[in-house]
């Protein structure tokens, strides 16, 4: 490259901020449509989850990335309740959603289920048709006519993206779909009852990169009507999807923070040996 | 943030390893070259003015080698965090020393033209202005190279000074040429000689606030002290 003269003074002035990158992107951030405060979560004597104060933002998306066994799938399975299902695990704290206590015991956990819906790692679907598949969920909640039912799994279905692939086959087998598509009919079947928050537990670990992607940019679409929360072990899927990211170790939050300043400058030493593949 | 902790992965290592040595490497031939560059206009030294034009095409190589490695590192490693800053730092810091090169080779071309010139006035502004950006550039390599975000603000905050010196200097040399029009020529090349100088500093300081963000996550207020106030600079003749 050749040298180079300027011979207007002061006109070849480095701009005033020439260095660093950018500063930090101040994601805004939504009211808590979820606001967790001192949760604590046991297995028997086992202490998974240790005084956690995470608020969840109302149509926005919550990533939560940390190594195994550090309370992230946990932390989906209390705001659903999950943990109901197994003795001797509990929760304590307030995990607040309106002015509703999800880990109140007496809470409807039928009407949670509906306002908070779960999607898990491996595809799941039924051994029915497709089109049973989305209603069967519905049916459990409300009770609507053909036409509506008709309706309710077209939206449902165009929602997931997914409808364009299976609108002419219906009535066959959702045994027969693909992985990246038995996981957008789960989502679909999740969304068809209209909930209010979509837990994502490692939604694509068991699918190639593009039925990924496609999963990706639904959630994107998903988070104008959804609050949605994705558990991930993939760290570019946490900084591609979310627009808060929490960092959780042995059962500890260590650090919540827009996922461009997780991802660029973490505060905390351990989130940034983590998110660096330090780890150790 | 250090980042004394290793990655699991050994080959990340020793490649960010290499991205550093390899910054370090073209920041000291860069450095030399200011220096060489600084001794030829003092001491008339036109082998010295050589030695810093010949080791331009080396710098252009490294940089040249520093950007395809800094892409190769975004596409393979896709690094995050500290790392991601430092590899990103290293895109824009070579970018800054190849100009510092090439400011360097034309000081020192025109080192050659002004020794064929009797100057009746003395160096002494201009050796000192030399001065202060060799060592501003050599602290903020330092800084590069020990990760240090204190000394990477002391650089940012010395280029001030720099300014100041250029500014009492474009007056002394436009004062000389109204004496005398034979004095157009040398104190034309000096003058560009001095602005040179001036933009090396303030390459320097582009260094030290990108030093400052790779190592701390912080930027650095954009109202940095700058002072090149000669663009609305008047000397007018005595009547």
């Amino acid at each position: 490259m050749s040298a180079t003269m300027t011979p207007s003074h002061g006109q070849g002035q480095t701009a005033s901020f020439g260095g660093g990158v950018q500063p930090h992107a101040r994601t805004a951030m939504n009211p808590a449509r979820i606001a967790i405060r001192d949760l604590d979560f046991f297995f028997g004597t086992h202490r998974a989850l240790k005084g956690i104060n995470l608020d969840l933002p109302d149509r926005q998306v919550t990533g939560v990335i940390g190594p195994s066994g550090c309370g992230k799938s946990t932390l989906l399975r209390v705001l659903n309740r999950m943990y109901n299902l197994y003795p001797g695990q509990r929760a304590t704290g307030q995990v607040m959603m309106d002015d509703i206590n999800i880990i109140e015991p007496k809470l409807d956990l039928n009407a949670l289920r509906a306002r908070v819906g779960m999607v898990f790692q491996r595809p799941t679907p039924f051994p029915m048709t497709i089109f049973e598949n989305i209603a069967f969920g519905v049916k459990l909640h409300e009770r609507l006519s053909k036409s509506a039912m008709d309706e309710r799994v077209e939206w449902s279905l165009t929602r997931a993206a997914l409808w364009g692939e299976v609108k002419d086959r219906l009535q066959s087998s959702a045994m027969g779909l693909s992985g990246g598509q038995q996981q957008r009919l789960c989502i679909a079947r999740t969304i068809a009852v209209r909930p209010e928050v979509i837990l994502l537990d490692e939604p694509t670990s068991a699918l190639d990169p593009i039925s990924t992607l496609k999963i990706e940019e639904l959630i994107d679409e998903l988070k104008l009507d959804f609050t949605i929360v994705i558990v991930t072990h993939n760290m570019q899927q946490a900084a591609r999807c979310a627009d808060q990211v929490a960092f959780f170790y042995l059962g500890e939050m260590v650090e919540c923070a827009p996922a461009v300043q997780l991802f660029t400058a973490p505060k905390q030493k351990r989130t940034q040996e983590y998110v660096t593949g330090r780890f150790g | 943030m250090s980042d004394a902790t290793d990655h699991l992965v050994k080959s990340y290592d020793n490649e960010l390893k290499r991205l550093r040595d390899m910054l370090t490497e073209m920041g000291g031939i860069v450095e030399s070259q200011v220096a060489m560059a600084a001794e030829a206009i003092m001491n008339r030294d036109s082998a010295a003015a050589t030695r810093v034009v010949e080791d331009d095409p080396k710098v252009d190589a490294l940089e040249r080698e520093i950007e395809q490695f800094v892409i190769r590192l975004l596409a393979l490693r896709q690094p995050m965090a500290g790392d991601l800053r430092r590899i990103v730092a290293g895109l824009k810091i070579t970018t800054d020393l190849e100009r510092i090169g090439d400011y360097a080779a034309n000081v020192a071309k025109r080192s050659i033209v002004l020794g064929q010139f009797t100057l009746p006035y003395s160096l002494a502004g201009l050796a000192h202005m030399a001065h202060m950006v060799q060592d501003q550039l050599k602290s903020i390599i330092d800084a590069l190279g020990e990760n240090d975000a204190d000394k990477a603000v002391e650089v940012w905050r010395s280029d001030r000074v720099v300014d100041d010196i250029y500014n009492a200097l474009f007056r002394e040399l436009i004062t000389y040429m109204m004496e005398d029009p034979r004095n157009i020529t040398p104190c034309t090349h000096l003058l560009f000689i001095a602005k040179n100088l001036e933009r090396i500093g303030d390459h320097a300081t582009n260094i030290a606030e990108t030093v400052y963000y790779a190592v701390s996550g912080e930027v650095l207020p954009d109202t940095r002290p700058k002072g090149d106030t000669s663009a609305y600079a008047v000397v007018r003749p005595k009547d």
